[in-house]
């Protein structure tokens, strides 16, 4: 390391400490903004200093859930710079690269955007793209957009980088299509399919000549085993792929993945179908940097959430099941999950921060319909719940089964008072709704802040 | 009565949550005890002029617009002759763009529209995104306020003379300098605006619904039984604090 970058880590470290004891959250990117801002370059460095390279992980949804796991399957045998709090900005990356001081390999999950200047920076071994949806128009611009943009940044890369692609979404899918070195991964269960593409499905159109799909399977959204009738662009054959998928409810799924190497049986303590694809998103990328098989059963077995994403908070009693909601594809497969067991109260909160996306008009592209007929009550919370109220009651939802509480703190209370002892609450937060609920549970001792999570 | 809606293209153009605007046309034709029949057209379907009484288009990203464009240009006649036999018509974003006389592309590119409404959209560099707050006046007299979201490359220019949909109180608009946004021509409203954009300006759903009713009965529009509105109201000014807040800012 060179002396300017031994000083300016020291003191993007120094930093890190101050934000940590003044109480100003975990500290997470306030080091990594000011390395960034002194030398942006640093990034390189420090990324060209781990022995074993780095991995990036990148999607609409699901990024911050498969690099945790992949965490867990890696984290075993190797040291590990993973940005595991879901900074994923270029200045959250470079915080990890300046605490984890000791890594021999790095784990980044990206942000859709940032994507081509992490790929550009780091040189990584591995890159996995899972799926691109609709989200938060105001702040990525059109899917076809960050599409366009991906497809440069990879089109960049060294020959010697692999691809892990998901051959389930036709868009993120192409981008294999010139590399020499690629894993392709996907769903192969047509029990667990749609019986039609959801309303707010995204790239539903050939790709190659605009002719409507068809699918012998859609999952997930547009996810799926598609064919296109007129030119014959399909779904390319999976290379990695879970089959034989049980889901249960709100607990958990199991499923085999099956790899070039062999299958293993996986018992996954995470609810729906979408966690499936994060979890083979996972065992593809570790795969593709060299973990073994039983590593990869291992530690999809032993993981429990990323933060935020998936929690079950024991209060008084009862338990407040957090589901973190934040695109129309997202949440509904969110929604999914409840469909067989509807819970008898719900609280969703909206807000409308940048994180959440300003333009609140996803919530209308969210498939409720199918819970509303059974919920016994919705308590709508966050800063647009009168906005999120509106969606029920034109979605059909009795007038005198909808609560409108702006109020985070009270909506919570008003919500466990609804449920009885020993039963379950099930909260749906957009992202900065969930860090606020976080809060009000971690001042009241129920949670830990996110920063002292477990590290490894 | 029944009202007959040709929603054109929802399998393409519906990327800001158009279905919530048929939802609340719907519902509160439903609460007046009307029906809402509402008919998809797709590619290829051909469009009867005399068959419906309210006309919608949606939004779509580029790629999907691009795909429907050529399909709904060639529907450009029967649209025409709808609109002018007194179809009402509501057209959000990329609708409202296709309806003009076109499009003109950073490439020199034009895509020819439906040429209904008075005016041509040309891309522009930066996206024009965020809340927006408008001053409307449909009726002589009547002056109601419509709070929505905007997010858009285009600049569409009316021609001299023609009636936009309001005046921008908070927000971009049209083209992000003339302080004007969307077109108003007869029973037809052209708009940048979406959030969607009927849930929280009730005013405008039920003015819709008041010309669509006036096509299918064959009178003069007539003001609508009033419904409580207390959680629209409440929408309403949330979202129009944010236009005040952050409209219009680059």
């Amino acid at each position: 390391m060179g002396v300017r970058l031994g000083i300016e880590t020291m003191a993007a470290r120094g930093v890190g400490a101050l934000s940590r004891v003044a109480g100003r959250g975990g500290g997470t990117t306030l080091p990594g903004k000011l390395l960034w801002k002194l030398d942006p370059g640093s990034v390189d460095a420090l990324g060209a200093r781990l022995q074993q390279g780095s991995a990036l992980v990148s999607a609409t949804n699901g990024k911050t859930t498969t690099t945790a796991m992949a965490a867990r399957i890696l984290g075993a045998n190797t040291r590990l710079a993973w940005n595991q709090s879901g900074a994923n900005l270029l200045s959250g990356i470079a915080s990890e690269l300046v605490s984890a001081r000791r890594a021999e390999l790095g784990l980044f999950e990206v942000d859709e955007g940032a994507l081509p200047e992490a790929t550009a920076r780091l040189n990584p071994r591995v890159v996995a793209l899972s799926n691109l949806f609709r989200d938060q128009l105001d702040r990525y611009g059109e899917l076809e957009l960050v599409a366009e943009r991906w497809r440069e940044a990879i089109g960049a890369l060294p020959d010697e980088t692999t691809l892990v692609v998901n051959a389930d979404d036709p868009v993120v899918a192409s981008l294999a299509d010139a590399r020499p070195h690629t894993l392709r991964f996907g769903l192969d269960d047509p029990r667990h399919a749609r019986p039609a593409l959801q309303h707010a499905a995204d790239s539903k159109y050939c790709i190659r000549c605009g002719t409507p799909y068809e699918y012998a399977a859609a999952y997930v959204g547009h996810l799926g085993d598609y064919r296109c009738p007129a030119c014959e662009h399909a779904r390319p054959s999976l290379d990695i792929a879970a089959r034989e998928i049980e889901l249960r409810g709100l607990v958990a799924s199991r499923f085999r993945i099956d790899a070039p190497a062999g299958a293993v049986d996986v018992e996954l303590a995470l609810p729906g179908l979408y966690n499936v694809y994060n979890a083979t998103a996972a065992a593809s990328l570790s795969l593709a940097l060299g973990a073994s098989l039983s590593d990869v059963q291992a530690g999809l077995e032993a993981f429990s959430a990323a933060f935020g994403r998936f929690e079950r908070i024991p209060t008084g009693g009862k338990t407040v099941v957090v589901l973190l909601v934040k695109n129309p594809a997202g949440a509904n497969e969110v929604l999914r999950t409840l469909e067989t067991g509807v819970p008898p109260v719900l609280v969703l909160a909206l807000n409308d921060a940048i994180a959440d996306g300003q333009d609140v008009s996803w919530i209308w592209d969210v498939d409720f319909e199918p819970i509303l007929e059974h919920v016994g009550r919705v308590v709508v919370s966050g800063e647009r719940a009168a906005e999120l109220g509106l969606r029920l009651l034109y979605g059909g939802l009795p007038d005198e089964r909808l609560e409108v509480e702006p109020s985070l703190e009270r909506a919570l209370d008003r919500g466990l008072a609804l449920v009885d002892v020993g039963t379950e609450l099930v909260v749906l937060p957009t992202y900065t709704a969930m860090l606020a609920l976080r809060e009000i549970l971690s001042t009241r001792g129920l949670v830990r802040p996110y920063w002292e999570g477990e590290r490894r | 009565m029944r009202i007959v809606v040709g929603h054109l293209y929802p399998g393409y153009l519906n990327i800001y949550a158009d279905r919530g605007n048929i939802a609340v046309l719907d519902q509160r034709a439903a609460l007046r005890g009307h029906e809402l029949d509402v008919r998809s057209l797709g590619i290829g379907d051909p469009v009867d002029p005399d068959a419906y009484d309210l006309l919608y288009v949606g939004g779509g990203q580029d790629r999907e617009q691009a795909l429907v464009a050529p399909d709904l240009a060639g529907k450009s006649e029967p649209i025409q002759a709808a609109h002018a036999s007194g179809v009402a018509l509501l057209a959000v974003c990329g609708g409202y763009q296709l309806l003009g006389r076109g499009y003109g592309g950073r490439d020199g590119s034009f895509m020819p529209g439906v040429g209904l409404f008075p005016h041509e959209t040309v891309a522009g560099v930066t996206r024009m995104i965020g809340d927006v707050l408008l001053e409307c006046e449909l009726d002589p007299g009547e002056k109601h306020q419509l709070a929505g979201f905007e997010n858009h490359a285009g600049r569409t220019l009316l021609d001299p003379g023609a009636a936009p949909l309001g005046r921008v109180m908070f927000g971009f608009g049209n083209d992000g300098e003339s302080g004007l946004e969307g077109c108003r021509l007869g029973r037809a409203i052209g708009t940048y605006l979406h959030g969607p954009l009927l849930p929280r300006n009730p005013w405008l759903a039920d003015w819709l619904l008041a010309q669509a009713l006036a096509h299918a009965s064959g009178t003069d529009p007539q003001p609508l039984e009033p419904l409580p509105n207390t959680l629209e109201a409440e929408a309403f000014r949330i979202a129009a604090g944010r236009a005040r807040k952050r409209g219009g800012r680059r």
